[in-house]
Formats: structure tokens, sequence, C-alpha cells
């Protein structure tokens, strides 16, 4: 079985002990890790220093170059996985075969992190606001004719992965052209794309001195958290909860991602369907930007009806068919367990509008795998334990309020679809401290422009500002 | 299997069995057996000293159950015989709710003299002071440890390590909090090994750890680690040898308040670092069972429950299932008897609902 090591500053290193990632769709293990131990990952970050170090030698324009390269590595090219090689289609596929994303979603993900590799100047732009990126290789400059000077706030950037979805990568990426090393915890059943992409910046020229890649439990990512200068976490609720508050750490934990629909829109529902199905269903609902909820002021059951009939007609297909909307679940116990947890919550507030439009139960079997289809409750109040709540599966809620409650009652929302000219309403929610993006218009919640911060600004996280002033 | 070792294991099978029958006679005298035990034997319509005449026989008791440990009277477990001695209590489990109990007399001097004869002076020299780095309080650890440096002749410095309070921390998200009081504990333990001359350690995995990235042992003139107190992998293991200890003697064992203290078996290369570990045959039998069958064993390699009996005469507990896990090690030369490889905490107690995506 293909093995892949942990990389300690960059060199393989087989562990005794070894972790298991199954096929969905036999359930016989298909690749296999190396696990690391908690005092190893706490030995390798006593010595951070040396790889930042590595990194301030080289200057941004070297290291973007670097990434432009690394993008196209990574899209195109055989890279070494373990002690053998990986084309880009046995990427696609064995991110399928672990995930349960069909190729064409590991396909868009994958195009999202080249995208993002390849434009790292752009991007870079965005986060920084900078004109001149040489500011930071010299530490300070002028900008509009002020003194700035920037500082990193730490020696490197520890991340704790997800499984879910490849293109949450695209996120920690930019941090190599910011002179940030990287100390990798893959999810559990996604250990390729981090692999890939550090091995696509070594084969680029980057030195493999600034990649920690460390598939490890619980206690050895709070270590990468605890001990790296700066982390970032994707999690769920537990997770996230642990380390809220810790200046240090960016959260990046369930969404809650919404679409509002103003009083002045509501008459016209029916031309948003689209967007709303987009936010919904695209990349099989495991985006922390796919819409879970959707917040009216009136109209509530009918489009909660014209939903659910839209979604009805999503259902499981073959992993290389291009039309492929949903994904099955790695682990058929969960898509159980989260169903049951929806039927344990419904009561006479709560109406499943999709089950009148399907055959048979939420949890469906196709080619022996386990899917959740797409479900649409309509719930009649705000408060209600559904109400607000988010799956790892197409799933959202209509929930009726009042327009004066906007956007308060949605509680926190990191990307909020407005669809209202409401301008009160629409202040209201540019001056919320809840939303974390705003769209106003028809846009979907999935549609990221990877120069604006998300969920916080790479940039910020990574480097603060001092004061500054030199004599002439 | 060689024809010395099946000698071997007949052998320690036939002392099993009559030691097995002199620790139920003992218990169930009314001379000299504990109330709890006398008045199970009351309850059932068989009897004990008659029934059990092998090792097998004790079957007829069923499992142990951990509740009968929680709470008192505990003079309940006490032999008549040893109703006028000195009696020590030591606890496990007790992070939420009434700890499990048993009472002591002279097993852990017992237990621990034994397993000295399986250190090897040149690592751990008679006469050498020792640092006990780890668990205290009401586990046995704070007497076994010192009393383990005094039978071999050295004095025993102790620094105090509260479990409980480091599980109360990570139960509540306080990690921060759960580092300072390791850094608390660590601390302690680098200022005496700095002040005295110490050669030999006991300590915690995890203490083992933090020490070791804040110094070198073997610069400190430590000379051998017995390391045990919590779950210990095979990595583990391969790292403390390869990175941490350079050329210090690790001994890893397996012990709980229960059963007394499991030997390491010396790792071969085949072994791949795994630790395998013999219990204090006759005094302490340890199995891998089926854990939806709890009678029945596994074959040799494969998973199952680990399932504890003790037999001293100080405690008997028959048939006690422990929350750990491992594969069950076939008999070696050194050990002829049942071994356990790769102790962790049994997998079906580990269940999480994860709900958001991110």
């Amino acid at each position: 079985m293909l093995h892949i090591p942990i990389l300690r500053k960059g060199t393989p290193y087989r562990s005794v002990e070894t972790e298991t990632a199954v096929h969905y769709r036999t359930r016989e293990p298909f690749v296999e890790y190396s696990r690391a131990n908690t005092g190893l990952v706490q030995r390798d970050l006593n010595s951070q220093g040396e790889a930042h170090k590595i990194l301030s030698a080289f200057t941004v324009a070297e290291l973007m170059e670097i990434s432009k390269r690394a993008g196209k590595h990574f899209g195109d090219d055989e890279l070494p996985l373990g002690d053998s090689l990986q084309s880009p289609q046995q990427y696609v596929e064995s991110v399928s075969a672990t995930t349960g994303l069909p190729w064409v979603m590991v396909r868009r993900n994958m195009t999202k992190i080249r995208g993002v590799m390849e434009e790292i100047e752009t991007v870079l732009r965005g986060l920084t606001r900078l004109p001149d990126l040489e500011l930071l290789d010299r530490g300070h400059g002028r900008v509009d004719g002020n003194a700035v000077s920037f500082y990193p706030r730490g020696h490197s950037l520890g991340v704790i992965l997800p499984s879910n979805s490849p293109g949450v990568h695209a996120l920690w990426v930019p941090a190599i052209a910011m002179k940030t090393p990287l100390v990798l915890k893959p999810g559990s059943s996604e250990p390729w794309s981090p692999y890939r992409i550090a091995q696509a910046f070594i084969k680029a020229g980057l030195p493999k001195e600034v990649f920690g890649y460390y598939p490890t439990g619980h206690a050895g990512g709070g270590e990468i958290l605890r001990r790296c200068g700066r982390g970032m976490l994707f999690g769920d609720v537990g997770a996230a909860k642990a380390w809220q508050g810790d200046p240090r750490i960016e959260i990046h934990g369930p969404g809650y991602s919404k679409i509002i629909i103003g009083a002045d829109q509501a008459d016209n529902w029916e031309k948003y369907l689209d967007v709303m199905v987009e936010s919904i269903v695209q990349n099989s609902g495991r985006s922390c930007v796919n819409a879970s909820s959707i917040w009216v002021t009136k109209h509530s059951r009918e489009i909660a009806d014209a939903l659910a009939q839209r979604l009805a007609k999503v259902t499981p297909r073959e992993e290389s068919d291009p039309q492929a909307e949903i994904a099955p679940f790695a682990n058929p116990d969960v898509a159980r367990r989260l169903s049951s947890v929806i039927d344990g919550d419904m009561d006479s507030d709560v109406t499943d509008a999709t089950a009148k439009y399907r055959d048979g139960s939420r949890v469906a079997e196709y080619q022996n795998c386990t899917y959740l289809l797409p479900t649409i409750l309509h719930v009649n109040s705000a408060e209600h334990a559904l109400a607000n709540r988010e799956f790892l599966f197409p799933f959202a809620t209509v929930v009726e309020v009042k327009n004066d409650e906007l956007p308060e009652v949605c509680g926190p929302t990191l990307v909020a679809t407005a669809l209202t000219s409401d301008q009160q309403l629409i202040n209201r929610m540019l001056a919320s401290p809840h939303i974390g993006r705003l769209n106003v218009g028809p846009l979907s919640t999935m549609k990221i422009s990877w120069d604006q911060p998300h969920e916080g600004n790479l940039f910020d996280h990574l480097y603060a500002r001092r004061a500054f002033q030199m004599a002439s | 299997m060689s024809t010395t070792l099946n000698a071997k294991k007949a052998v320690a099978k036939k002392a099993l069995d009559a030691h097995v029958r002199k620790i139920v006679g003992w218990h169930f005298d009314p001379d000299t057996g504990s109330p709890f035990w006398l008045n199970f034997a009351k309850q059932k319509k068989w009897d004990p000293r008659k029934d059990v005449k092998c090792y097998e026989d004790l079957e007829r008791f069923g499992n142990f159950q951990d509740e009968w440990l929680r709470g008192g009277p505990v003079r309940k477990w006490v032999p008549k015989a040893y109703a006028n001695s000195p009696i020590s209590i030591f606890e496990t489990g007790g992070s939420t709710g009434v700890p499990k109990a048993r009472i002591n007399v002279n097993d852990f001097r017992t237990d621990y003299e034994n397993f000295s004869d399986t250190l090897p002076d040149k690592f751990f020299p008679k006469g050498a002071n020792w640092l006990s780095l780890g668990p205290t309080g009401p586990r046995r650890l704070r007497m076994a440890v010192e009393h383990l440096c005094q039978h071999r002749g050295g004095i025993c410095f102790m620094v105090d390590l509260d479990p409980r309070w480091v599980i109360k921390l990570l139960r509540r998200g306080q990690i921060q909090e759960a580092e300072l009081y390791k850094s608390h504990v660590v601390d302690q333990g680098l200022t005496l090994l700095k002040a005295h001359d110490i050669n030999c350690m006991f300590t915690t995995p995890k203490l083992l750890e933090a020490i070791c990235e804040k110094v070198s042992l073997k610069k400190l003139g430590i000379k051998g680690i017995f390391c045990g107190g919590t779950e210990m992998t095979p990595q583990f293991h391969r790292f403390a040898v390869e990175e941490l200890l350079d050329g210090i003697y690790f001994a890893p064992t397996y012990g709980n308040t229960l059963m007394g203290l499991a030997t390491h078996k010396a790792p071969t290369k085949e072994d791949n670092w795994a630790i395998i570990y013999y219990p204090p045959a006759p005094r302490a039998i340890l199995e891998v069972v089926d854990p939806d069958k709890t009678d029945n064993l596994v074959e040799y390699g494969a998973t199952g429950r680990v399932r504890l009996t003790t037999l001293t005469k100080e405690f008997f507990v028959p048939r006690f299932l422990e929350r750990d896990e491992c594969e069950r090690e076939a008999p070696c030369d050194q050990y002829p008897w049942d071994g356990v490889r790769n102790v962790r905490p049994f997998s079906r107690f580990q269940k999480n609902v994860v709900e958001g995506v991110y």
C-alpha cells in the first residue's frame, strides 16, 4: 500500500505508528500515512527559527516566482508522493477515493489552489494593500508618503487542516510568499493536498526545510497551534471553541453562511432561486461558504417548496461523472449520525420540505456508498434549534423573520448574500460585527475573491505594523 | 515453539494452578479471608475452596465488577489475617466521581522488589539516588517508586503531580493552565536534578518529553529511566530511545493499582519498537479477550480487551475487564505465559460526533 511519510523540515520520516484512510466505496484501506507522536512535533518546533531564516533570505519577488512555478507543477506535473510519483489525475482520483468528492469537484478545488499559487501577486497585493511588495523585504518603506514598517508576528504558521474539501488550502498557500514557513497537520481523510502543495513548491526551488507535514492526533495538533507563532485552525464546533479568544489562532469553524432576502425583494424571490440553489449545493455543501439558511420576511413556505423541488433532482452519480453534484460520505456512520441529529431536533415547528419530493429517506445508498440527499427544512422560528445549523451536505433551512430583525437575528455569518435594495438594511449589515463577508446583490455565497480577506486577512495575521521613523 | 519453551509453559501453568488454589483457599477461609469474598461465597451454591482447582475454574466468578471497588466500607476488602496490619489505600480513576480503591499491606513492596530484579545494575546502579517525577497522592506510585529506590540502596527525591487536576483542566479546555502545571512539575524536577547526585528516574512519557526539551538528562547524570503511568506507543518508544535519551537505559512498564507491575520484554529488531509486557505471574495474569465474548481469548497477535486477574494474599480480583486494548502476545523463554503488546485505551470508549463544516 502507498505510504505517505511525515516531513520533518522537509525530510521524509517513516513513523512506527501509521494510520490508514479508506476508500469511500470499498471501505478498504487506500493509503497509509505515518503518524507523528506529540513529542516529535514538539521537538521539531523548537527550532522553527531556522526555517524562518531560510525564507527570510528570499525576496518576496523571488518567492512569488517560485509560487507561480509551483502552481504549474501542482496542476500539471508528476510530483513525489512517498516513494513514488503522483500525476495530476492520480491526485484527483486519490482525493476522491478518501473524501468521496466526485472528480469534477476535486478538479474545481485543484484549479482554485493552482489559481492562488499562480495569481499570488494579485493575492498579495489584495491582502497587503501595499503598492510596493519589496517593502516586506526591507521591513519598511513609504505608502502615500507615509512611513510604514511591518514585522512578522511569528516564525511559522501552523495549520490544522480539514478533510472535507481541498479548496481551503488556497487560504494558507500565500504564507510562503509572505516569508512564513508552514507546519501542516493534514486532515485524516485528506493527506494528499498539503503534501502535493509542499512538493510543488520544493520542485519550484523552495528549500524543503520550510515545510513541516505532521499527520498527528489531537494532542499533536494542539502542540502545532501552541508552538507556532501563528496558527490557523479548520475545525468543527468543538475544536473551534477550544481556541476561541486566542489571537494567535485564526479559526475557520462552521460558516453558517446565509442568503438574506429583504422585504423589498420578498416578492421577487423566484428570480433568486438559482443563486440560492448554487449557494446550497455547490461543492456538495461541504464548504463553510455554502449557504445553510435562507432568511426571508415572507413566502418562506413557497421558497422552501421551490428549493426542495429543485434539489430533489440532485441525485448520486458516478464519481467520474462531470454532472455529479453530491458526494458520498467516506464514513457511512457519519451520514447516519448527522441525519439522526437532524431528525432528533425535528418537531411540529419544522417541516422537511424535501421529504415529499424524494423517494425514500434522506440517507441514500448508491453503488454501495452512503449519501445524504439535499435537505431543505422550513423552520417557523429563528430561535428553533435547527434554524441556524450547518452540516456536511447540501442542507439549508428557510426561516421567516421580520425585516427590522435583520441581520441581528441571523447570528454569526461567514458569508451573507443580501438580496435587497433597502439601504437601511444594507447599512445594518455593513455595521454588523457578525458578518464576515458581505455580498450585496445576487452573488452566490460560494463566489470567492481571493484578494479579499476570508475569516481574517492572512497578511494581518502574519504581520503587524510598527511605528517607524528614520532620520533623513 | 521449542520443546524447552513448552516445558517452561507447563511448569508455569502448574505453578499458576497451585497458586490459584492457595489464594482462593486463603480468601475464602473464614479464618483468613476478607468480608467481601466470604459474603460473596455465602450467596453462591458452590464453594470456591472446593470447586476452584485450576486457573480456568475462576470462570465461575464471572467478570469482576469495577463498581465493587467504589465506596466503602473499605475494610470489607481486608483479609482477616491482615486485620491488625497497617493498611494503605491505593486509588485508580477518580477524575470524576468516586475512585476505585484497593487495600494494600505489602504487595507493592513485593511487586517492586520483583521488578527491581529485572533492572540492569549498570544503568540503575545499586545505591544510586532516584527522582520520582510523576503521579503521587492516592496512587501506588507514591510509595512504590520510593520503595524501589530504597530497596536498591538509594534515596528517592519526589515531585508530586495530580493527574486528576490535569484531566479536569483538559476537559475544561484550559490547555494553557495544564501546560503551566506541567512546567511547574518539570521545573521542580530540574531543580532537584541540578542540585543533587541523581542517576535514576521514574517519570511518565509526557513528563519525559517535557523535561528532555529543556535539558540533556544524560548530561545531568541520569543512567536509567523507568517510565510508565500512561499509555506508551511504539513510536514514543522509538522516539525516546533515538531522540530523547542519548543512550540512557529505557525501561517502559505497564502497571496499575489492581495488578502490580508488568515487566517490559527486552526489545528485538523484529518487535519494531512494539512494547511488550508480561505480567508478574502467578501473582497477576493478563489475558486478551474478545470484547464481545469476554469468556473467549483472542488468537495470538489479534486485538482484544485486556482482562486482569490478581492473585495475592492481600487482594483477589478475578477476571477484571480493563479499559485497555492490545494484541495478545505469545509466551517467551523469559516469561512462559501470555503477554500483552502495545496496550492502549479501549477504542470503543472513544466516540465523537462532529457537527459543522469548515
